[in-house]
């Protein structure tokens, strides 16, 4: 048997910023150190968050608006002036220049106070007229950013049709181009867009037939178009009534042979997808953030409940069942507003890929925020279910963050598959070089090889980086880095191609992936705050610890079950039975009394 | 130029919805990592200073904060709500913990004749300290008009109509400039700076100067004991009857 010498490089660096799994001779780990704004940079956020906080405090008010289901006209007139339409629109144009990190700064006070308003400014400067700000010409961004970011305008993101959701790409509406190539002629009809009815500037994504450079076939492909209400043809549906975010206009989009200039081309015709996978990638990161606001407030509120609630003769908070709660309510927060600005500082650094962070980032906060709404009003009690205590709207609004915007269960494969893309590239290339030996015995000798190498290279390298304190959840990590890439190329030995098609697996590796990076993140910004010296630094220490610990069992758990035969039969058994049920049109068993 | 020069207060002080504590040693309250913001007589001094300016009564607002360096961030805000130009005087350390009223009130006075100041609005009381004492002593200092706890203010020819809130009621007077009016709650509703606002504030100027610059004595004429919380509320007690109650209020010496 030859010896393979595969050795595992784990690389999560500022500008690669990706977890990924390379055939490398030697490994080598740089966790880079925490975002960090200078001191300019932090006196602008002080001064920005002061009035965005006193008017969500002071003027805003969350639950008229959930009954009203609408942003009251003076409230969004109060928003035009604060400046909160245009937060990163550069100040040229008439915005406020805001940074990705400055940005989420902002929209976590936003989450803390109303989702519904939060989403109705996202969905306008996030990824409404995202596109115009990254793919547009100077002519595109002189002419639209100025009364997009006063808020004059209202801007809308149209993508999704009624058989078109997260299979994107299988979108219908079409735009052709007239005779005199002076206009693209618009078809077709968009649902659930946010900002839909209110919109007169919509970034909208429509089929265009264009000639295949090397086949030249006649291909359809997406285009993305800036289209003005005022171009005529173009109507929104009545406002759907939604379980939460109700003030948050959401309606169908119809488009009527709408003459679109040709000017108003967003980026190249047939790269329209490309166009509408950056856009939201880009807006992901505000999310976590806001969310990460959200689960403080929450937080807080379960804080007063539990230390003035008193049962059986004592404050609720001396009971372990209540702390067990807060005490995950607290790490899920921390994790995620860990996530957060690491994210927001790798992009505001340059980092051009962070796709995979971005969606992990949007899964794990959304997931995280609903468990934390959960408990906030399972330890408030009755009174967590009433109006009054202004918890269940937290909750309906929260239910869709694990929907829109790439659904939670689309992402979880997108991780996967990112992370199985690598250590595929780099298997082929080896198979290449090791042609007619037999790669499956080697591969699974070097893979348990590799697992003892990986363990004595990684560690001294992440430990240099992390604070003395945590060297353990250091070790903790590198071990588990090492388990996930070799579970990656097991993966794939065994499934090569058809892997994409195994979605019980993909979950449980993506699940491990998500707890990787927020081992790393919580352990960057608690390294961070141990050098400092932070007064809270010892209890972020906890958190860490603690996380890093359920973490660690989760990772392994879920890497062993992608192997272990009796949970792949789990796995069968689960898939018969769904098939069952689908046959059978519900439920398939006889009633118990029958 | 016809408008009036505007010299407005800003004061740096702990924010009104924060829980104050003492210090252990009983020297003062908690300052250290708590939040603070302008004082909010002085927010409502500035806003009417703006409204001034809007109506083209005023044509320039100087603001001023005395204190350590995060006033800047103070005189950031009140640029950002429509001051033209800010100073900040520079105290720091033992210097500002000691610095009272009559101190100030001499920075102004000196800022008030350097910058030909027509009209100096401050807030009529600052949070903190509570004195209302600063504005009242510009005047004295300069020989000019007050007009103290103003709920109105309107120009007119050389003078101002202000209307006083005072414990009798409502007072009318006129006052000739240049004067002193300090603001009181009902003046009017200060405006939220806003976010584009703030960034473009960032392009105004701030100048930097120390009480030493203006001849200005900050030696304190009083000094501060000791600062205590208020006496923890008791529980009482119940009694049975008018009896009782009158002997147990005999007992503690009160009848």
């Amino acid at each position: 048997v030859l010896h393979v010498c595969v050795s595992m490089c784990v690389c999560m660096c500022a500008h690669v910023c990706v977890l990924h799994v390379c055939v490398h001779v030697c490994g080598h780990m740089c966790v880079h150190s925490y975002a960090v704004l200078n001191e300019e940079q932090k006196e602008n956020m002080r001064l920005l968050i002061e009035p965005t906080y006193k008017f969500f405090e002071e003027v805003n008010d969350a639950a008229r608006n959930d009954v009203e289901e609408q942003v009251p006209p003076e409230i969004m007139k109060s928003l035009q002036e604060l400046g909160a339409f245009g937060l990163q629109v550069p100040i040229e144009l008439g915005g406020v220049g805001l940074t990705n990190t400055q940005y989420a700064r902002l929209v976590e006070v936003v989450g803390g106070y109303d989702l519904a308003v939060g989403i109705a400014l996202g969905a306008h400067q996030s990824i409404g007229f995202k596109g115009i700000t990254l793919f547009g010409t100077k002519e595109q961004r002189e002419k639209y950013l100025p009364q997009l970011a006063s808020g004059e305008k209202i801007a809308a993101f149209c993508l999704t049709e009624s058989s078109s959701g997260s299979d994107a790409s299988s979108i219908r509406s079409k735009a052709i181009l007239s005779d005199d190539g002076k206009h693209y002629i618009l078809n077709g009809s968009k649902i659930w867009i946010s900002n839909g009815g209110i919109a007169e500037v919509m970034t909208v994504f429509a089929q265009t037939p264009g000639k295949d450079a090397k086949t030249g076939e006649v291909k359809d492909k997406i285009s993305a178009f800036i289209v003005e209400r005022g171009f005529g043809g173009v109507t929104s549906g009545p406002p759907e009534k939604k379980m939460g975010i109700k003030a948050s206009n959401t309606a169908e989009v119809f488009y009527d042979n709408v003459h679109i200039p040709v000017q108003n081309l967003l980026g190249k015709e047939g790269e329209g997808f490309k166009v509408a996978m950056n856009i939201l990638n880009n807006g992901r990161f505000g999310m976590a953030a806001a969310l990460s606001g959200t689960m403080k407030k929450l937080i807080e509120r379960a804080v007063q409940h539990v230390t003035t609630r008193v049962q059986f003769g004592n404050k609720l908070e001396v009971y372990g069942d209540v702390q067990e709660k807060l005490a995950r309510m607290a790490m899920m927060q921390y994790v995620t507003e860990s996530i957060a600005y690491l994210l927001s500082g790798n992009m505001d650094r340059g980092c051009t890929e962070f796709q995979l962070e971005a969606a992990i980032s949007k899964v794990y906060a959304s997931e995280a925020a609903w468990e934390v709404v959960d408990e906030c009003i399972q330890l408030h009690g009755g009174m967590g279910f009433m109006k009054a205590a202004g918890l269940e709207r937290v909750m309906r609004d929260m239910r869709i963050f694990r929907i829109f915007e790439g659904s939670n269960d689309i992402l979880r494969l997108f991780v996967s598959l990112t992370g199985l893309q690598y250590a595929g590239s780099h298997l082929r290339a080896l198979e290449r070089d090791l042609k007619g030996f037999k790669m499956d015995v080697l591969m699974s000798e070097g893979v348990k090889r590799t697992k003892r190498m990986v363990g004595a290279r990684i560690v001294p390298s992440i430990a240099g980086q992390v604070h003395a304190d945590l060297a353990s959840q250091a070790e903790q990590l590198s071990s588990a880095l090492g388990d996930f890439g070799a579970s990656c190329e097991s993966l794939l030995l065994t499934h090569r191609k058809d892997i994409i098609n195994q979605q019980f697996l993909l979950k449980r590796l993506s699940t491990a992936c998500i707890d990787l990076y927020g081992m790393a993140a919580v352990l960057s910004r608690a390294s961070k705050a141990l050098s400092k010296g932070v007064p809270t630094a010892a209890h972020e220490k906890a958190l860490t610890v603690t996380f890093c610990q359920q973490a660690e069992e989760r990772i392994r758990r879920n890497l062993g079950s992608l192997r272990s035969a009796s949970h792949l039969k789990v796995d069968a058994s689960m898939a018969t039975i769904a098939k069952e049920i689908c046959k059978h049109g519900g439920a398939v068993p006889t009633h118990p009394l029958d | 130029m016809s408008g009036l020069r505007v010299l407005v207060g800003c004061k740096r002080v702990i924010d009104y919805a924060v829980k104050v504590r003492v210090r252990p040693d009983k020297t003062g309250v908690v300052t250290e990592g708590v939040k603070h913001s302008m004082n909010p007589f002085d927010e409502i001094a500035l806003e009417e200073a703006v409204r001034l300016k809007e109506k083209s009564v005023a044509s320039e607002i100087v603001a001023v904060s005395c204190g350590p360096k995060q006033c800047q961030e103070t005189l950031r805000t009140a640029l950002a709500v429509g001051a033209d130009r800010a100073i900040h005087v520079t105290v720091e350390g033992e210097e500002y913990e000691q610095l009272q009223p009559l101190a100030v009130a001499k920075i102004i006075a000196k800022l008030a004749q350097q910058e030909k100041t027509d009209l100096v609005i401050l807030g009529k009381q600052a949070i903190d300290d509570d004195s209302a004492q600063t504005g009242q002593m510009v005047a004295g200092i300069l020989g000019w008009p007050q007009a103290t706890f103003a709920s109105k203010l309107l120009k007119e020819d050389g003078y101002l109509k202000v209307t006083r809130e005072v414990d009798g009621g409502l007072e009318h007077i006129k006052v000739k400039l240049p004067a002193i009016v300090t603001a009181d709650l009902r003046l009017n509703e200060p405006r939220y700076a806003t976010l584009p606002n703030i960034m473009k504030a960032k392009k105004k100027p701030i100048t930097t100067l120390t009480p030493k610059d203006l001849g200005v004595d900050t030696s304190p004429r009083f000094s501060v004991l000791s600062v205590e919380d208020p006496p923890q509320r008791e529980a009482g007690s119940k009694v049975a009857n008018v009896d009782e109650l009158i002997a147990k209020l005999k007992a503690v010496g009160v009848v």
